[in-house]
């Protein structure tokens, strides 16, 4: 199956139309997943089998013509729980973890029918911006293979751009499914939060995690959106609200729409491509219909060291469960039980999960809380009042999602403060909860550009119908990657 | 403001987290960095801001307090997960250390 040309609407069709069976598909897939993979990495376990005996059965029991998703190979991040699939984060110390529930998520996909195939890699418990801090393996970008496929969702994101699978899921908590969309040329969708259910999510910082869908066009993002959203019991923080049909109005335009573009947006740092992309963005969505005014957003400077001091705190409570004592590796040779904990951690966390933790446990330990975490909590409070304030005159902001296209592999990783600094435009969202979207809007030196639009809280239709016109009017998502090297 | 070693230290012990000499040395200096970042907010008003530590408008979101029926299954696919077990439970070493332990 060629993913660059079919979407899931002409997929679906060739299934309802028994041209195709799912298990065929699923083995088309696979089979091309693992040549492709050769080339970037995109995968840490598969789950061939087992794919294929669900899609079997999902033949057997007959293709809903009613649901686009039925049937369809996708692909799912390492931090999201597979029931009886190997589930690492990209961790060291969960190497040989497997769990004993599914992630909500994965009952969703199983509940629609779509065939989970395999498992991406990550930046180890999804801190980073590369994928270069996985423990097992560096994922390349399939639009050049010497450059990073941005993070911490890269697997996911390099498996949808090398037309690998057409739908795979990825978290974001500070940028981790946007950037890696922009970085690689798809679309990628951070819902608002409470939205998703996390249950199942390996946690990070739990304020801010959120699992959202990463496709090669806005329509499929929004059908798969509608598939994974909802009330969940078991997370406590999912909102009990009637999840909207996102493709009901998709094509509705964006005539009237007032959309801010914030100056703090394309600030100092921001390459020039990006920049020149994102203002011929503004001009198409004006040429359509909408109004784009410049708007601000003061506290935004001010975002990365708050997101950096609040989810690093948040990372450093909640990995203090990976003790080797229940699950995960455990130190051998050790003299006492302090020592398992200790020798476990040291052994098993690689270097930016142990920069995180411990810059989580400085700012929250006593003496620094009021200068570090509360400080953080009150910034945090004001950048929300920042969006509040722009949306009580607009329906969309847009800008881009980062400051730059793709770099190099090897080229930030050891200097974790320009790492920290590429955040700047998606750490805002998280921070006040609201949904973000990643969609192609341009090329630099071959590279993909991505534009950024954000929601109100709920509001995920509005990015949607924004997004489907843009995508309309322009051929950036149309553009494939050549799976080369330096060119 | 500054990070000392000594710092470092005491808060990889808070973290169950050992370095070497040369690690500490590295964090040190990262540490101090990052840290020089963040005293950026130093310069923020944020006198009467109230801190937000969560975005959703949610309060103790409760249930009744029912354990869900239990299925040995699942107990013995929980054991797999643990490094160490025996008899249907969790194995850890002594709190105390194994040599030295004998009162002396």
């Amino acid at each position: 199956m060629n993913y660059f040309t079919n979407d899931l609407t002409k997929i679906h069709a060739q299934l309802v139309n028994k041209e195709l069976t799912s298990y065929d598909l699923t083995k088309q897939t696979i089979t091309a997943l693992k040549e492709t993979d050769k080339k970037v990495d995109a995968f840490l376990t598969l789950n061939e089998e087992k794919a294929l005996e669900m899609a079997k059965a999902i033949d057997e029991k007959g293709i809903d013509p009613a649901n686009l998703l039925a049937g369809i190979p996708v692909a799912v991040k390492d931090n999201i729980m597979t029931k009886d699939l190997r589930t690492t984060a990209a961790s060291k110390i969960l190497e040989n973890f497997v769990p004993v529930y599914d992630a909500t998520v994965m009952e969703h996909i199983y509940a629609h029918d779509m065939v989970p195939i395999g498992k991406t890699n990550m930046d180890e418990f999804a801190m980073g911006g590369s994928t270069e801090n996985s423990a097992f393996k560096t994922t390349k970008n399939p639009w050049n293979l010497t450059k990073v496929p941005g993070g911490s969702s890269g697997g996911s994101a390099a498996a949808v751009s090398a037309g690998i699978v057409p739908i795979a899921f990825g978290s974001d908590t500070g940028g981790s499914i946007r950037q890696p969309a922009s970085f690689t040329g798809i679309v990628g969708m951070k819902p608002t939060y409470g939205r998703v259910s996390r249950w199942g999510l390996i946690a990070f910082g739990s304020s801010l995690d959120e699992i959202g869908p990463m496709t090669r066009n806005v329509k499929d993002n929004a059908t798969v959106l509608a598939a994974i959203a909802g009330f969940d019991e078991h997370d406590g923080t999912t909102v009990n609200k009637e999840v909207p049909d996102f493709t009901a109005n998709i094509a509705k335009g964006v005539k009237g729409l007032k959309i801010g573009l914030p100056k703090e947006y394309l600030g100092e740092g921001v390459q020039p491509e990006v920049k020149a992309a994102i203002l011929a963005a503004a001009d198409k969505f004006r040429e359509l219909g909408a109004t784009v005014e410049e708007v601000s957003l003061p506290h935004s400077k001010y975002g990365v060291a708050a997101y950096y001091i609040i989810s690093s705190s948040e990372a450093s409570s909640n990995l203090q469960r990976f003790d080797g004592i229940r699950y995960g590796v455990r130190a051998t040779d050790v003299k006492n039980l302090n020592d398992v904990y200790v020798r476990s951690r040291t052994e098993g966390f690689g270097p930016e999960v142990k920069r995180r933790i411990m810059l989580g446990m400085y700012s929250l330990s006593a003496g620094y809380y009021d200068a570090y975490f509360k400080k953080a909590a009150q910034v945090r409070t004001l950048m929300k009042q920042d969006f509040a304030n722009v949306f009580a005159d607009y329906d969309l902001i847009m800008g881009p999602v980062a400051p730059t296209t793709a770099y190099g592999i090897g080229e930030d990783v050891s200097d974790p403060l320009t790492m920290y600094a590429g955040d700047v435009l998606s750490v805002p969202v998280n921070m006040a909860g609201l949904p973000g979207l990643s969609l192609p809007a341009g090329f630099a030196a071959g590279l993909p550009i991505g534009m950024q639009l954000i929601g109100k809280a709920f509001d995920e239709q509005t990015i949607y119908q924004a997004g489907y016109a843009f995508e309309k009017a322009t051929d950036f998502h149309k553009e494939t990657p050549t799976l080369g090297g330096n060119n | 403001m500054a990070i000392s070693k000594e710092q470092v230290t005491h808060v990889a012990d808070l973290a169950r987290l050992s370095f070497t000499d040369e690690e500490l040395g590295q964090f040190t200096d990262q540490l101090s960095q990052i840290t020089d970042m963040f005293n950026e907010l130093q310069e923020v008003d944020t006198k009467g801001v109230e801190p937000m530590t969560h975005v959703v408008d949610l309060v103790n979101v409760l249930r009744d307090d029912v354990p869900a029926a239990a299925n040995p299954q699942e107990r013995e696919a929980l054991l797999k997960n643990a490094p160490d077990a025996e008899d249907g439970y969790i194995k850890v070493p002594a709190i105390l250390d194994n040599e030295g332990d004998d009162g002396e």
